[in-house]
């Protein structure tokens, strides 16, 4: 057999960390699922050779701190408002890719004012919103999108319709919006999922760039630390339970 | 006939040991190491580095990117 | 030419930002002073100069439309009134904790709650103080005509970029509404975005470049330490600016004896007051801060050899009176007259409330 030391060589190389991740090591916990979507959003800006002209809006949440991680110009905005601040960046340069990076709780619950009217006013940019149904940096509470049933910091004998409403599928909503021209949701647990992923990415990147207004990809994530389960088991109850509910595939792709 | 073979590079003290890559391996290569890094995690390495195709499905999923796959069509017999 | 007008305040405040050269204005309805956003969608500057003037789902989103402008290195603005600033506090947090430019007005209303849609002066502790969280500042400034709604447009933006501040311009009903000649300013190209760069390219994130470092807009230190520097920071820009910026303006104060101090739409009322006085033989003089913060606090101090008593006029409950009070340090009478509620004070009575509270009252 061949030896290790004669594979590992430069020439050999098929696959390796994208040049717009910087090196400080992810403040995301075993197996988060936000290290997968900032690995993605990366490979997509350094393929289509944007890093220039890309304008990343990192509002509150556990990605407040994607500005450590991902090699691009970035603003950190308040929670639940990176749509209203990419409205303005979008607006203002219009010769860039401007795309926000929301949480659950970000975008369906504080910020829900925001992102209906910055989709329905089809601004041009992308939207990138990461669903795992819990608040992870503030220690696992509630979201709008926690499944009925499902227990978390305030809702520990499980989600109750009665008590808190139902689990919140703002991505159909999103979809009926006419300034929206691309609404999927996808997930990042396997690598065909992960390929699919970064296509749906990238497709709405050059949506952006073919100034088709507002391309929305919601990605059904993982919060091992807020779910209290292992990466691998996490990965396991996201298919088990948040699929059937959350299901993957395009809502709309114009 | 050309058998690919492949290698992986773990970043030691970047991986947390989350145990992604070891479960999608279709070959079963890699494991979580007995001993810890520096932040304390039992990081991932290649246990059966002669099954390794280089399909990158590990450094795929991996959420902290400190995967590298190397590839090489390696000639049977040769 | 000179270019005289008659115009409304709140229309001004338009004229002069897409004069000045601003980039985006982004605000939402409220009295009384939606003629401002109106006036723009009449103007259409964007087919002029490309300014952006867009009509946000809230005051909360036009503020933090106005951090994502402002964040690009651009001149934006956005306007309110009190409720709706109220609205706006996080945003303004925000602004000033990520150390961005911009200009804010709000022509204030009498609160508190939903209050009237008529003047008011009771928003200067939460535009001098603070309003929103954390150790901050505003440059505000208070103009007290339709020229000055024009001029302070322009000197916000300038002084917003000097510093990298917010600056609110702390307007009121009565000048936001009224008519008055205005001489508009000559017209000011916007920013080319090379400009910008050269200007703001070390901070703003403009797209990140091979020869540089990104650029992060943010208000987030985890590390403590890092977080106390940062705030020594701004106080010593707050320092800086408390020294070098501090804008008023003085009326019949040569041989005064007692002293107005107010400003806006109440240093009017005490202009006439002072007629109305000195036929009385009442020797008072004004003192008007034009600058809010930073406050005239030596100017004043500089009056107390020759007056035995100030009034301050406010529509508010007494509000500025605190920082005339600090500035005084008990040395003279400080007495405060204000009507509430979106009621206007008549010049008589302030002449009354000064015989009264300060010359009888001595």
């Amino acid at each position: 057999m061949a030896d290790i030391n004669e594979i590992i060589k430069e020439e050999n190389l098929v696959y390796s960390k994208s040049k717009i991740l910087t090196d400080n090591i992810m403040s995301y916990c075993p197996g988060c699922t936000h290290g997968v979507v900032h690995k993605l959003v990366a490979e997509v800006i350094e393929e289509m050779n944007i890093q220039e002209k890309t304008i990343g809006v990192c509002p509150v949440g556990c990605s407040v701190l994607a500005y450590k991680f991902l090699n691009i110009d970035i603003q950190q905005a308040s929670h639940g408002r990176a749509p209203a601040v990419a409205t303005a960046v979008a607006r203002l340069k219009p010769d860039k890719y401007v795309f926000t990076y929301q949480g659950d709780g970000d975008l369906a619950s504080i910020g829900t004012g925001e992102i209906i009217h910055a989709c329905n006013r089809g601004e041009n940019i992308v939207v990138i919103f990461i669903n795992n149904g819990i608040y992870g940096m503030t220690g696992g509470q509630m979201a709008p999108t926690s499944l009925i049933g499902m227990p978390t910091s305030t809702s520990p004998y499980g989600r109750d319709a009665k008590l808190a409403g139902n689990p919140l599928k703002i991505t159909e909503l999103i979809a009926q919006l006419p300034g929206t021209t691309f609404v999927t949701r996808q997930a990042a647990h396997t690598p065909a999922a992960v390929r699919k992923c970064k296509k749906a990415i990238l497709k709405a990147f050059e949506n952006v760039g073919n100034k088709k207004g507002t391309s929305f990809i919601e990605v059904v994530s993982t919060c091992s630390s807020g779910w209290k389960l292992s990466p691998v088991k996490s990965n396991e109850w996201m298919v088990e339970h948040m699929l059937p509910f959350y299901q993957l595939g395009d809502l709309k792709d114009e | 006939m050309a058998k690919v073979k492949g290698a992986i590079k773990v970043d030691v003290e970047k991986c947390k040991g989350c145990s992604l890559c070891v479960v999608v391996c279709p070959s079963k290569v890699i494991a979580l190491a007995k001993e810890v890094n520096g932040k304390g995690y039992n990081y991932a390495y290649m246990a059966n580095p002669e099954e390794c195709t280089g399909c990158t499905n590990c450094a795929m999923v991996c959420p902290d990117s400190v995967i590298d796959v190397y590839r090489v069509k390696a000639q049977v017999g040769a | 030419m000179a270019d005289y007008r008659l115009m409304k305040g709140n229309e001004v405040i338009a004229e002069a930002a897409i004069r000045y050269g601003c980039d985006g204005y982004f605000g939402y309805p409220i009295t009384p002073q939606s003629e401002i956003m109106e006036t723009l969608m009449v103007r259409k500057p964007w087919e002029e100069t490309g300014m952006v003037v867009l009509q946000a789902e809230s005051e909360i989103a036009a503020i933090n439309m106005v951090y994502g402008g402002a964040a690009c290195g651009k001149k934006v603005m956005t306007s309110s009134s009190s409720p709706g600033i109220s609205l706006k506090q996080e945003g303004i947090s925000y602004i000033a904790g990520a150390e961005l430019p911009c200009v804010i007005v709000n022509v204030v209303r009498g609160g508190p709650g939903l209050g009237t849609i008529q003047p008011g002066q009771s928003d200067y502790f939460q535009a001098v103080k603070g309003g929103g969280h954390g150790d901050y500042r505003l440059i505000v400034i208070a103009p007290a005509s339709v020229q000055e709604m024009n001029d302070f447009v322009g000197l916000g933006f300038d002084l917003a970029f000097k510093y990298r501040n917010p600056v609110m311009i702390l307007s009121d009903g009565v000048i936001g509404q009224m008519m008055e000649k205005v001489q508009l300013g000559e017209f000011k190209p916007r920013w080319t975005d090379e400009e910008i760069i050269k200007m703001n390219g070390s901070w703003a994130t403009t797209g990140k470049t091979s020869d540089r470092e990104r650029n992060i807009i943010t208000s987030l230190e985890l590390d403590s330490s890092r977080q106390e520097k940062f705030n020594h920071k701004l106080i010593e820009k707050y320092k800086t600016i408390s020294e070098k910026e501090v804008r008023f303006e003085k009326i019949a104060c040569d041989d005064a004896e007692y002293l107005f101090i107010a400003y806006g739409s109440s240093s009017r009322i005490c202009q006439k007051a002072i007629e109305i006085a000195r036929e009385k033989g009442i020797k008072v003089g004004l003192l008007r801060p034009i600058t809010l913060f930073p406050f005239p606090t030596k100017q004043i101090q500089a009056m107390l050899k020759q007056v035995k008593g100030i009034l301050t006029v406010e529509m508010s409950a007494g509000q500025m009176i605190e920082d005339v009070r600090l500035a005084v340090e008990g040395k003279v009478p400080v007495e405060h007259f204000g009507r509430l509620g979106g009621m206007i004070p008549s010049p008589n009575e302030a002449v009354q409330a000064l015989e009264d509270q300060i010359i009888k009252g001595k």
